[in-house]
Order: structure tokens, then C-alpha cells, then sequence
């Protein structure tokens, strides 16, 4: 369906295999590399992600309880062009979000004025309310963020998520940039691709930066849910590339309003937390009480101010898919300046006419959860059963405020390697947006994701998806030439 | 370095061991066990579960005490909490916790020997036992070359102090369930003495060109036992370990400038050995000592589990 006329991140809108400008080289060697030789080195990737334990737990799967991501060996490119136009909008965004959630857990100018309903803010399940009135240290909530981007067109990019708790990913962007340069170093030869390999030095900074005053160095520790948790891989790669610890709960005690780790030597203070449990499990005496995750006592010592925690608890709020519906009204008033990147048009179905417009036209539509992620909870209606649609219908009266919805967009694809050949396959892109205490960094590159399934719109890894590396090319390999 | 960290080291490097000595000890019964009849067969089969302390657990699990099911439990059982697999299995789980204080190296090598034996349900026949035991230490001889090339740092430290600890708590059991083949001239219990018992127990702890290159003359049972009492030597033996520990302790105290009970538990062990001889331990009898050394052993990894804060 989509696919056949969805705009192609090689071949562009054109239907005459005329790779776009710039991108020659890689359509040189899609076709000059034999089939026999792609396959060698898409199965050497696999060999390489397996031995290395690059594996993704999926929930509800005994069976694949530990499956490695599928990698295509494909790049995706952008030119240095269209990267300065999304770093930019990116960077927009994200300082609003910021300002966002600092006003919404502080002076709440922005429902004072009336540019959002107050009640999607205060009434809403992810607004934290034990964090209102704390200010973490520097001010910064949303340190990273994984702002999800998809394309319909040649100048058509769309913000369709943005991840602001704890997203995942960026360790699929290191580790499928090293597969690249390990399996077709030519591409490196005829592309000028600007590296990744800094980002954990810049996370390691940006958790450096926003410590709690003092003088002494800062300790900062990567907080996991554990080795059984889905995303285990990625924490052990960041920490170990920081060089910072790998903490569990277990390992922690709050004292005095003050956070501690247990070492071989004693206990020995934390001053920044990057936290990749969510909020709700964060700290049992504050949330959910049965959470063995989390630290007894953690909350007290953020609210005090002597542990930063990245990002901030709450952060939520800026996650929900209700609040997105409102996200180019929370750029315009935060920033003053109109949205560069723009919402994917989205109706929100607690209002009565969104709804009836929703539930005339489900089959074109994706209907989601407001506080799903990862794919479940979802309905794309084009590709749906009836059955599944009906039950969605259902859903949709019984708890309206529930569910948003938007249209079925043609994501672009870019050509992907399968059992049935090169084949168009669709494609989203996650880049990582850092801010620490004095600045915003985003490492030139991302994670693409794609849909292995013929037509399929899910990129989502719990739902089938793979990864591609994604190439944003140096300013002189475009230089003069029209996106 | 976190006391959690610490602990899923420590424990990689016994888990590591003991799959490792378990792989050699079905190698060297399957050896052994073609050279007898049926009833020899099972008896090495039987004396191969109480060296690694599981005769208790194979009874409980019901099955008839053939050569192939011995063979099943000690390298794939489930309920054996000593076989190869479930070994392996403590080995990565703890290695998967402390991912980031391994090398990729280590973990790769862990982490194949894992994938070896995931899916397998049966050792198949005895020769393809030994090409499954085989694999397996090939891939455990990996993890201990990666071990050599990490960096001397407290993470190798903790894989090397659990290996060697392991090491002496292996080689003492398996003394002490043949003790009666390694007693001087006219102290034999066991009738006749067998060469074959010898040159299996010599080849579980790999030993067998080391005894020709440190004694001469022809195999003597108390010499076997004095090699791998005393001989430090020879890396698998009880002075060995013991010595090792002691430099091991003495590696963090250095770094902290601390010492604890572990590090005088340790060294006054070592001490106590350096006093000792064969002759001596043969004297007040063997198999009264190496039960005290596996009890002192077991004394010294709670030591070290408490100075080290593990839980």
C-alpha cells in the first residue's frame, strides 16, 4: 500500500531510479555489490550483534526472551542540509519542553494565561504531583530526550513522539555505526558521514554539568532496572562508555536526605542519578510501594537538592499524548517563535467532535493510547483486521479521553535488504537531544527504525521492527546541490 | 567498585572453575570407565558424583545410575546444581549483571560456553560427550586467556580470587573421595593399587607431565598426593591456591590500605602449609585433613564475602 507511493530516502519522489542528489555513490553500490556478498555481510552483523549479547528482551515472549534487533545494512542519509534544518527544530523543541515542565511544576504561568487547558495538565496521570515545587539542580528536567521524527516528503518532516522519560536507543546507534565500518568500510571511503562515536562523552558531560553544587569531583552512576529488564544492553554500554557504575536499586541507600552506593570499600555519595527505571518506580515510599527497583528515600534526597536525578521524575508530562496535541501552542508560547518542526495533525478524542470525526474514518487512521508506548496499545486502521477494529470502536466510546488519533501518514522508505531482495521498506528516525547546565548537544546521527513487514508502519523493536544505521553527511558533500 | 559487582565477579570466576573441573572430570571417566567392565563402569561413574558432591541429588532424582545418565546429570542435569550447564548458566547471569567490568573478550567466551549447552538435552554417546566437553573447554580456556589480558585492576582480581578459591575446594574433594588410593606402602585399603585410578585423577587436575618433571621413578600414590597437596608449583594444587589467595588479599589491601579477617585467615593458612609435609598429614591422616581444608576454605569465602560486603 504506502510503500508504492511513499517518498524514498534514496530515489526521492521519483519513480525512474534517479538516486537524489548527492546519493549517487550508495545507489552505485546497492547495485554494484552482489547479492551473494550482501547476504554474507547482513548474516556476519547478525553473528557479530548475537556473540556480543546486543540482544532485546521482548515482553510477553518466553520463547525470544532474548532476541537481537535486526539490522539492515542499508544506511539511511541525510544531507548536511536537512540536518541543520531538524538539529535546529529540535533544539527549538526541546528547550520549550523544558520551560514546559518547569512552569507546569512551578509558577504554571502557562495555564494562568489560558494556552492550554489546565485540567490536560493538572488532571493528567503522568503530572507528578509529589515533584511540583521542587527545582532540580541547574533547572534542567528534560536532559535527554529521544524526539521521534518521521518524512513524507522531500521537505516533510513530522514530529510524531517525543520521548522525554527515558528513551531508549542510542546504543543501537553506536553499535550499528561500528557494524558499518566494520562491514562495508567503501561507504566510508565515498561518503563523508559525520561520526557518533562522542555521545557518551557528551552524556558524561551533561550528567557532569547539572551535579548539585560543591567542590568535590561529581559521582554519577547509570541506575538499571537489572539485567532481566529489555534495554539491560544499552545501560551496560553507556556506563561502561562513561566509565561510570551500573547501579541497582539494591545498591543504593539514601542517608541523611543523601544518596549512597555500596562499594567494596564503604559507602561512597552520588550526586548525579541517570535513571533508566521510571518514575513510578522510582522510590516505594513516594510511588508505587511494592517497587523493590527503586530507593527508599530517593524523592527526599532529589527534593532536598543533593542528588540530580536525568532525567528529572515528571518529565512525564511532557511524554503524554494528550499534552503532544498541544505541543506547537507550548513551542509558540514558551519560545515566542513559530514551531520548525510541526505536530503530525492529531485528534484529540476527548472532544466530542474529534471523536465522531475519528470514528468515521478509523480505517484511514492510527488510534493510540495516551500513555501507551512502544506499539502496544495501538491501531493502524488501514492495515487492521475488523475485529480489531470493532474492538477499538469499542474502546474508543467507552473511554474517549483515553485515545488520540492521527492520520495514516506515507512514511518514507528507504531500499532494505529482506528474503525477497532489496525492497522499499518504511522508516522513522530517533535523534537524541542533550541538555545539560550550560548547553544543548545533538550528536549528528540517530536511530532509524524500520518496519521489516511488507507495508508495515510499526518500526517499533517489540513489534517486529530492525535498525539501520543512519548517515548525516559533511556540509561539502552536498554543498550547492538542491535537497 | 560496587560490592554487588564485586560478588557477580567472584562468582563468575567459581562458576567458571567448577564447569571447568566438572568438564574434565567426565573427561577423564569416560576414560576411565572404558577400561573396566560394566561394574567398574558404574563405580567410576559413582566415585565421579561424590567428587563433585551431587551422589545426594542424583538419588533424588530417581534415575538409574547408568553410565549415560551419570554422563547426562554431571554435564546437562537441571537438577544439579554442580553440572556443566548449570554452571554456566549462574556463570552468565552474574556475567550479564556485571557486564561493564568485563572485557568483551570474557564475556564473549562466557557467553559462547553458555550458547554450547543452552539447547542441548542430550550428551549423546560417550565420544560425542567428549567432543561436547571438549568445545566446552575450549571455550573455557578462552575466558581464562581473556582473564590474563584484562587489566590488573580490582575486576580481575575478584574473577582470579574465585577462581582460585574454587580451585582448592575441587581439588581437595577430589583428593579425598580417591584418598584411599594415594596412601603410603602398607596402608592400601582399596587392595590392589591401580595405575589407572592414578593416571585418571592426575589427568582431572591436568597434571600428568607435571608429575614425570617433578619426580622421578615410577608413580607413587603418595607422591601424587604430596603434588597435589604441596607443590605449588602446580597450579592445581592446594599450596597453589593457597598462595595465591594470599597475593590476591594482599593486591586490594595494597590498593585500599586496609586488611580484614580474610587476609590474616589467608595467610596464616598458608603459613600452616608451609610448616606441613606429606609425611606429617599421613600421620594424623589424609582424609581428616582435607575435610578441615574444605571447611577452612568454605571459612575463608564467608570471610571474604563479609569483608567484601557482598550482600
Amino acid at each position: 500500500m504506502a510503500a508504492t507511493n511513499a517518498f524514498d530516502e534514496l530515489w526521492g519522489a521519483s519513480r525512474s531510479r534517479q538516486a537524489r542528489p548527492g546519493f549517487e555513490p550508495l545507489a552505485k553500490w546497492l547495485t554494484d555489490l552482489p547479492p551473494a556478498e550482501m547476504d554474507r555481510r547482513q548474516q556476519a552483523a547478525e553473528a557479530a550483534f548475537r556473540s556480543l549479547g546486543i540482544t532485546f528482551a521482548v515482553y510477553g515472549d518466553e520463547e525470544a526472551a532474548e532476541r537481537i534487533i535486526p539490522f539492515d545494512i542499508i544506511p539511511r542519509l541525510f544531507t548536511a542540509r536537512e540536518w541543520d534544518n531538524l538539529s535546529a527544530g529540535l533544539e527549538q523543541r526541546v528547550q520549550a519542553i523544558n520551560a514546559f515542565i518547569d512552569d507546569v511544576y512551578g509558577a504554571r504561568r502557562i495555564l494562568a494565561d489560558g494556552a492550554i487547558p489546565p485540567d490536560i495538565v493538572l488532571g493528567n496521570s503522568q503530572y507528578c504531583i509529589p515533584c511540583a515545587g521542587a527545582r532540580p539542580p541547574h533547572g534542567v528536567y528534560a536532559h535527554i530526550c529521544g524526539i521521534d521524527l518521521v518524512r513524507t516528503g522531500a521537505d516533510e518532516f513530522w514530529v510524531l513522539e517525543d520521548n522525554v522519560r527515558t528513551p531508549s536507543g542510542v546504543s543501537y546507534m553506536l553499535e550499528n555505526r561500528e557494524a558499518m565500518l566494520r562491514l562495508c568500510p567503501e561507504l566510508f571511503e565515498t561518503f563523508a558521514v559525520r561520526p557518533v562515536d562522542s555521545y557518551p562523552e557528551l552524556l558524561r558531560e551533561t550528567l557532569h554539568s547539572v551535579a548539585p553544587g560543591g567542590s568535590r569531583e561529581p559521582v554519577c552512576v547509570l541506575l538499571t532496572p537489572g539485567h532481566f529488564n529489555s534495554a539491560f544492553f544499552e545501560h551496560s554500554f553507556l556506563a561502561d562508555n562513561m566509565g561510570i557504575e551500573l547501579v541497582e536499586g539494591r545498591d543504593l541507600i539514601v542517608d541523611d536526605d543523601k544518596v549512597w552506593m555500596r562499594t567494596i570499600d564503604g559507602p561512597v555519595q552520588v550526586d548525579v542519578i541517570y535513571r533508566r527505571i521510571d518514575d513510578s518506580y522510582l522510590d516505594p515510599l513516594i510511588f508505587e510501594p511494592k517497587s523493590i527497583l527503586g530507593v527508599p528515600g530517593l524523592l527526599a534526597a532529589y527534593m532536598a537538592g543533593n542528588v540530580a536525578l536525568v532525567n528529572a521524575p515528571g518529565t512525564g508530562i511532557a511524554d503524554d499524548k494528550a499534552i503532544y496535541s498541544y505541543m506547537p501552542e507550548i513551542v509558540r508560547y514558551y519560545t515566542g517563535e513559530e514551531p520548525r518542526l510541526p505536530n503530525v495533525e492529531t485528534w484529540r478524542c476527548r472532544e466530542p467532535k474529534a471523536l465522531s470525526h475519528v470514528l468515521e474514518n478509523i480505517e484511514k487512521m492510527v488510534v493510540k493510547l495516551v500513555d501507551g508506548s512502544g506499539g502496544y496499545g495501538m491501531l493502524v486502521g488501514p492495515t487492521a483486521s475488523k475485529k480489531e477494529i470493532a474492538a477499538f470502536r469499542d474502546a474508543l466510546k467507552a473511554k474517549p479521553h483515553c485515545y488520540i488519533a492521527q492520520p495514516t501518514l506515507a512514511l518514507s522508505t528507504v531500499p532494505t535488504f529482506t528474503d525477497h531482495g532489496l525492497v522499499p521498506r518504511h522508516v522513522d528516525f530517533r535523534p537524541f537531544v542533550l541538555t545539560g547546565a550550560n548547553r544543548t548537544t545533538i550528536v549528528p546521527g540517530g536511530l532509524t527504525r524500520v518496519a521489516l513487514r511488507e507495508g508495515s508502519l510499526v518500526v517499533n523493536s517489540s513489534q517486529g521492527g530492525g535498525t539501520k544505521d543512519s548517515f548525516i553527511l559533511e556540509p561539502d558533500a552536498t554543498e550547492g546541490s538542491a535537497p | 567498585m560496587l560490592s554487588r559487582t564485586a560478588a557477580n565477579l567472584y562468582w563468575i570466576g567459581r562458576y567458571m572453575e567448577r564447569a571447568e573441573f566438572a568438564s574434565r572430570l567426565v573427561e577423564a571417566t569416560i576414560r576411565l570407565s572404558s577400561l573396566g567392565d560394566h561394574v567398574e563402569s558404574e563405580q567410576a561413574w559413582r566415585s565421579a558424583l561424590k567428587v563433585v558432591g551431587t551422589n545426594a541429588a542424583f538419588e533424588r532424582s530417581g534415575e538409574a545410575p547408568s553410565a549415560f545418565n551419570v554422563r547426562r546429570f554431571l554435564t546437562l542435569g537441571e537438577q544439579n546444581p554442580s553440572s556443566i550447564r548449570c554452571c554456566l548458566a549462574v556463570a552468565r547471569d552474574n556475567a550479564r549483571a556485571a557486564r561493564t567490568a568485563l572485557t568483551v573478550e570474557a564475556w564473549q567466551a562466557i557467553n559462547r560456553a553458555w550458547q554450547i549447552v543452552r539447547s542441548r538435552t542430550s550428551p549423546g554417546g560417550a565420544q560425542a560427550t567428549l567432543n561436547l566437553v571438549e568445545e566446552l573447554k575450549a571455550e573455557i580456556r578462552g575466558f581464562e586467556g581473556s582473564l590474563g589480558r584484562m587489566l590488573r585492576s580490582e575486576s580481575s582480581w575478584f574473577l582470579h580470587l574465585g577462581s582460585v578459591i574454587e580451585r582448592g575446594d575441587n581439588t581437595a574433594r577430589l583428593l579425598d573421595v580417591k584418598y584411599y588410593l594415594l596412601l603410603p606402602p602398607g596402608q592400601e585399603v582399596g587392595g590392589t593399587l591401580d595405575r589407572d585410578q592414578w593416571n585418571t585423577l592426575l589427568q582431572i587436575v591436568s597434571a600428568r607431565t607435571a608429575y614425570r618433571h617433578i619426580y622421578t621413578g615410577p608413580l607413587q600414590p603418595w607422591l601424587v598426593a604430596d603434588l597435589l597437596v604441596f607443590r605449588s608449583e602446580m597450579p592445581r594444587s592446594l599450596a597453589a591456591s593457597a598462595e595465591e589467595a594470599v597475593t590476591l588479599l594482599s593486591a586490594f589491601a595494597g590498593l585500599s590500605g586496609r586488611q580484614g579477617p580474610a587476609d590474616r585467615m589467608a595467610r596464616q593458612r598458608l603459613a600452616r602449609m608451609q610448616d606441613l609435609d606429606i609425611g606429617t598429614v599421613f600421620q594424623g591422616g589424609l582424609h581428616e585433613w582435607l575435610q578441615a581444608y574444605v571447611r577452612e576454605n568454605a571459612a575463608l569465602d564467608q570471610a571474604i564475602a563479609k569483608q567484601f560486603r557482598f550482600s
